[in-house]
């Protein structure tokens, strides 16, 4: 099947791979998937006192426009508010890598993963 | 000899024409183009003299009379025939069939239709090894039995079924035993003249021959009936009308003689090369083997990379052309059925790929392979949240995954 070239550029160069400290009070961790569906994202965001997220990080199971999904929003994440981080669409993130309509759904993930993210941070901080 | 990208290792998917092949193909895609059928002239006499001795070239690579070939556009053509031929013919005898989930959907496919006309077919689960006990298909067999269909060598795994001992027991209990043998020619050592098997599927393409061109054996003695599914002008013997395609044929003959010919001496170093690859690929962790080394052709290999999701496994690996079970290209992500029916667990079906190596493949190829994968999947992995999991200590399997049901999502958008 064919990639866009901005899903093989994120594939071959994925963007902010890694784990912050899920422990940690300022850190948000969504894991969404499953592996019997043939992706897992966990994305993690990290979270000024000013509300802004100051770091993403994420690690993906699954194929590459999956990859490429859940890097692009690492990037996109920075610097944004909690409401502005929820706003993302996950048609924002299909037609920035000009996903084909079968890999739509590994948009749909990312936009999950930010959910779960921005609930967990929630969560922890609603205290 | 400089390495040339990508490489080829799909040959059970198909395999490059041998240039001997193709060399006797040619004069009857020039010179030589009459019809097998004329009986009036010399070009249709000397088509019908090259189509009778690629007859007989297939027949002694197999171990037949060559009054027991009939040739067909292919594999998939063959097992229709043999199994909707016999099943129809027979009707009244009983109404049942068995065959194994692994088989090639030429088969599954052409069983399912006869359900849908009627007939009952029993679906028979192979062992976690890819192979078929055959107390479970003693017990599956019925009075109203009439035909068994098991391939000789899987196609995704490789596995060589024991066709010697399903055939006598298909004998004793007067049941008609069809073979696909599609992956079998020059792979495996048979013939049929030692084989209580009464109908076979053979290809070119498999074989560096050419594609379009197929074979069945028909059993003469006992003799075998059919019900033909091409009916016109009468040719090969009323089992399937068509005019011949001379240079096909042709082709399949050499192709067949050659693999039988040269199999002594290829096979040994095709295996030396899969086994290379396999110890290079073992150095890795959680690297699975699937279906049986031992009972297996000596050119496939198909293992599992886990935690790794296959199409980016794939993706990563495009200097090489080789199959995944994971076809992952439709919102429904369907793993290999065959993985399943061994009873692989999803990911492990995911991640899996199959290595076919052909006469062409060179140990330089190997080894790059062996050193792309190593780089790639360590790299996916680190990647990967569910190798993080299991370098944790957790157990991934059994952890309970949040039910986001994206399918479903995908539907909506
Ligand atoms: C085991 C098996 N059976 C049948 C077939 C179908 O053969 P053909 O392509 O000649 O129709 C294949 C090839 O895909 C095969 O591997």
């Amino acid at each position: 099947m064919a990639y866009s070239n901005k899903v093989v550029d994120h594939y071959e160069n994925p963007r902010n791979v890694g784990a912050l400290d899920k422990n940690d009070a300022q850190v948000g961790t969504g894991m969404v998937g499953a592996p019997a569906c043939g992706d897992v994202m966990k994305l993690q965001i990290k979270v000024g006192a000013d509300g802004i997220i100051q770091d993403a990080k994420f690690k993906t199971y699954g194929c590459g426009s999956a990859i490429a999904s859940s890097s692009l929003v690492t990037e996109w994440l920075k610097g944004k508010s909690l409401d502005q981080a929820q706003a993302i669409k996950n048609s924002d993130i299909a037609e920035e890598l000009e996903l084909p309509p079968v890999k739509i759904h590994c948009s749909v993930l990312a936009e999950d993963a930010i959910k779960a993210a921005v609930a967990d941070y929630r969560t922890k901080n609603s205290k | 000899m400089t390495l040339q990208l990508p490489i080829y290792l799909d040959s059970s998917a198909t395999t490059k024409l041998d240039p001997r092949v193709l060399e006797k193909m040619m004069p009857f895609l020039t010179n030589e183009f009459g019809n097998p059928a004329s009986r009036s002239h010399g070009f249709g006499w000397t088509a019908e003299a090259a189509v009778e001795r690629a007859r007989e070239q297939v027949a002694s690579a197999v171990g037949c009379d060559s009054k027991e070939i009939v040739w067909t556009s292919g594999a998939t053509e063959s097992i229709n025939l043999a199994v909707k031929g016999a099943a129809l013919f027979y009707q009244d005898k009983g109404k049942h069939l068995i065959t194994v989930k692994t088989e090639h959907k030429a088969t599954l496919d052409t069983m399912r239709e006869l359900e849908r006309i009627g007939f009952e077919v029993t679906y028979l689960t192979p062992e976690t090894d890819g192979l078929l006990d055959l107390t479970k298909l003693a017990a599956a067999i019925r009075p109203d039995t009439i035909l068994i269909s098991v391939m000789y060598v899987n196609n995704e795994i490789g596995v060589v079924q024991d066709v010697a001992a399903i055939g006598n027991l298909c004998r004793e209990k007067g049941i008609i035993f069809h073979v696909d043998a599609a992956q079998a020619v020059g792979k495996v050592k048979f013939s049929l003249a030692d084989l209580n098997i009464d109908l076979m599927s053979f290809s070119a393409h498999k074989v560096y021959g050419p594609k379009g061109i197929g074979a069945l054996y028909v059993r003469r003695k006992p003799r075998v009936r059919l019900q033909p599914l091409i009916h016109g002008g009468g040719h090969e013997r009323g089992f399937r009308s068509g005019t011949l395609p001379t240079h096909q044929i042709v082709g399949m003959g050499a192709a067949f003689e050659l693999a039988t010919q040269e199999m002594d001496s290829e096979l040994p170093r095709i295996k030396y090369l899969r086994d290379k690859l396999l110890t290079g690929l073992q150095k890795m962790e959680e690297v699975y083997l699937n279906g049986d080394l031992e009972h297996r052709v000596a050119h496939n290999l198909n293992v599992s990379f886990n935690y790794v999701e296959g199409e980016s496994l794939m993706m990563a690996v495009k200097d090489i052309a080789v199959s995944s079970g994971s076809a992952c290209t439709s919102a429904s992500l369907e793993p290999s059925y065959v993985l399943r029916a061994l009873g692989r667990n999803d990911e492990l079906a995911h991640s899996s790929i199959r290595f076919s190596i052909s006469r062409f493949n060179t140990e330089e190829e190997i080894d790059y392979t062996v050193k792309l994968l190593q780089e790639k999947v360590t790299k996916l992995r680190e990647l990967s949240p569910l190798w993080e999991m299991y370098k944790d200590g957790i157990d991934v399997a059994n952890f309970e995954w949040s039910s986001h049901d994206t399918q479903r999502d995908v539907i909506l958008h």
